[in-house]
């Protein structure tokens, strides 16, 4: 078991950037889930921590060890791919046992390792098969006993479950939910995917064009968005951004218009002056909450999709700002027609011109 | 079921070149279990009762060495070959694999080995041989027949192993294993179409030279069976029996590998086109 942190790590091919300055701890038996669009350079972070790519700057410890210059099967660490990447040519017993035999575990310790790791996967009837005769679902319960059978400190998953269908992904999330909880390993799951990462993580690193955007928990990331990234990301459907302006700010609170409105909000000292431009942002679930302290919104229905337990309502606001609203399944709404949101003041998001959350903290 | 035409017309053009390719064989084989006359008189006609004799392969065995021109060019091509696909293998491994300066380079001076043919270097070949005292020796031939192989053999073993997925070599070296253990139980194994492949457009043309075998080892003891069967073919006299028989006894193993081999001929050159 152990613990890893990486201290500005940055990754450049050539002149392009990938990743800069990365500062990250991830605590032992932590489920961390690297979350961010294609491309943000999570992948890429993964392979850095499992040794298969160099970095051009910067530290990584895994335990108390400097592992900078140790080559992958040293770091005590086991990866998962998402293409599985099982041999073809070895059927599931020799894909599972092919690591250990040159970690030097003896054939009976290994032997017991594989079978115990075929039992917890249900994987025992099938050991004499080769990957081409296994289902996606079975391949990927191999590439995940290969990984159990090396006995790692850190697991490494790299999108494990884009290549399963639906049904098939809910399951296997769950049951490496329960690994996790099993093993009691530290484990890094990197994925593009919001909702395995709110559903898997202890902690989500969201991370968008080679930087961290924010590291928390996942309530903490959809309640606290630092910023405007954050915000769009994690949630769904995503959260509606309405353009809006300071009116004015006194003892902690501001006054600000949007859509037509006015709301009265805490925010931060050093937040924002009268005459700011702000984004207001709300989620598609709480514009129907309404209550006391509520603001209203009105507008024209372009669309409505029924989902049977709920709808969305997709609605033009007389600001021309296009809103998403999450109404009740049986909602009368109808394409043409007007429809009003009641939105809670607490649940408004405000970020600054640059971006950034003016809200203070709250969880 | 409908035949479309151009199936037909494509079967027919098949069948021809079918026919064209294997008719020489056909007419090797059928002849060389005939008599001299039979031969001239009727020379597509199939042995039968009164013109089958195997004088030819009697003569062949009394009076030449045909079991060593044998041996000798069995140990050319299999020397040969697995020169080529081992050395070939692991330096398309390297060059598809590894980034390193004069990666590309190197890559671009073996193209030029496919384009040029090594034919056109035989009185330098032949230069070098005479100083390193190396003429009339089989080592002279392997070492020219791995240098004419080799920038094929690196260019389609190239080509394969660029489609082995990099998450297998990644899965891998997080397993601990070593790069050369890589290469030998995943990489391998993995490509071994390719090799098949690559062993036929090798063993071929090695096995029929008769062009280096002529002017690097010419000498008794050191004759290949292309040089070997020569010596039935005079200025005045031909002996047709004993060439023919030869010439069947030489057909036999190249035959024999292809077919075992042709299986996975066909997949390794269709592998790449269709998933």
């Amino acid at each position: 078991m152990a613990d890893v942190s990486l201290h500005g790590v940055a990754k450049s091919f050539g002149a392009t950037e990938i990743l800069r300055d990365i500062n990250l701890s991830v605590d032992d038996g932590e489920f961390v889930v690297f979350v961010g669009p294609s491309g943000c350079g999570k992948s890429t972070l993964l392979r850095i921590i499992a040794g298969l790519e160099t970095v051009s700057g910067g530290e990584i410890r895994i335990g108390s060890q400097r592992v900078n210059e140790l080559p992958p099967a040293d770091r005590k660490i086991a990866m998962v791919f998402q293409s599985y990447a099982l041999y073809p040519h070895m059927n599931v017993y020799k894909n599972m046992a092919f690591g250990l035999k040159f970690a030097k575990t003896d054939k009976a310790e290994a032997d017991r390792r594989v079978r115990q790791a075929a039992e917890i996967l249900k994987l025992t009837p099938l050991l004499d098969r080769k990957p081409r005769e296994l289902s996606g679902g079975q391949r990927q319960r191999v590439a995940i006993g290969r990984a159990i059978v090396r006995n790692p400190s850190v697991f490494l998953f790299d999108e494990p479950l884009s290549n399963l269908d639906a049904a098939l992904r809910v399951n296997t999330r769950l049951e490496i939910a329960k690994l996790h909880r099993d093993l009691g390993a530290t484990m890094i799951y990197v994925t593009h995917d919001q909702v395995e990462a709110m559903t898997l993580a202890s902690k989500i690193v969201v991370l968008n064009q080679g930087r961290i955007e924010q590291v928390g928990a996942p309530l903490e990331l959809y309640r606290s968005p630092r910023n405007l990234f954050v915000a769009g990301f994690i949630g769904s459907p995503r959260m509606n951004f309405i353009k809006g302006q300071v009116l004015r700010v006194s003892e902690g609170q501001a006054i600000i218009a949007f859509a037509g409105t006015e709301a009265t909000l805490d925010v931060r000292p050093d937040g924002v002056k009268p005459g700011d431009h702000v984004t207001v942002g709300i989620r598609p679930e709480h514009m129907e909450v309404g209550g006391a302290d509520s603001t209203s919104l009105r507008g024209t229905i372009d669309a409505v999709e029924q989902l049977g337990e709920s709808s969305y309502v997709y609605m033009r606001l007389a600001s021309g700002d296009d809103v998403i609203v999450r109404a009740p399944g049986e909602t009368e709404a109808s394409p043409g027609g007007t429809y009003t949101a009641h939105v809670p003041t607490r649940a408004l998001h405000v970020f600054d011109a640059a971006g950034l959350s003016v809200l203070p903290e709250r969880f | 079921m409908t035949i479309r035409p151009g199936r037909i017309a494509v079967h027919i053009a098949l069948i021809l070149y079918t026919v064209l390719a294997l008719g020489p064989i056909f007419l090797i084989l059928i002849n060389a279990f005939k008599t001299r006359r039979a031969i001239f008189a009727d020379p597509l006609g199939l042995p039968n009762g009164q013109t089958w004799t195997t004088i030819g392969f009697d003569r062949v065995f009394a009076n030449s060495d045909f079991g060593l021109y044998f041996f000798n060019s069995l140990t050319v091509t299999v020397v040969s070959l697995v020169l080529i696909v081992l050395i070939g293998a692991m330096a398309a491994w390297a060059l598809t694999e590894y980034r390193f300066r004069g990666n590309t380079l190197l890559s671009l001076y073996l193209a030029i080995g496919i384009m040029v043919p090594i034919r056109l270097g035989s009185v330098s070949i032949l230069r070098m041989m005479v100083e390193l005292n190396l003429v009339n020796t089989l080592t002279a031939l392997i070492l020219v027949y791995v240098a004419q192989g080799l920038p094929l053999a690196i260019l389609i073993l190239g080509e394969f192993i660029q489609q082995i997925p990099k998450d297998l070599r990644d899965a891998a070296r997080c397993d601990g294993v070593s790069e050369y253990r890589i290469f030998f139980s995943i990489i391998l194994p993995l490509i071994s179409p390719a090799i098949a492949t690559v062993a036929v457009f090798t063993m071929v043309p090695v096995w029929n030279d008769l062009w280096f075998p002529l002017i690097l080892a010419p000498g008794d003891g050191k004759q290949t069976i292309t040089l070997g069967v020569q010596q039935f073919i005079g200025q005045y006299v031909t002996d047709w029996n004993a060439v023919l028989a030869s010439l069947t006894l030489a057909i036999a193993p190249v035959l024999v590998l292809y077919l075992l081999f042709s299986r996975y001929l066909v997949r390794g050159l269709t592998a790449g086109a269709v998933k």
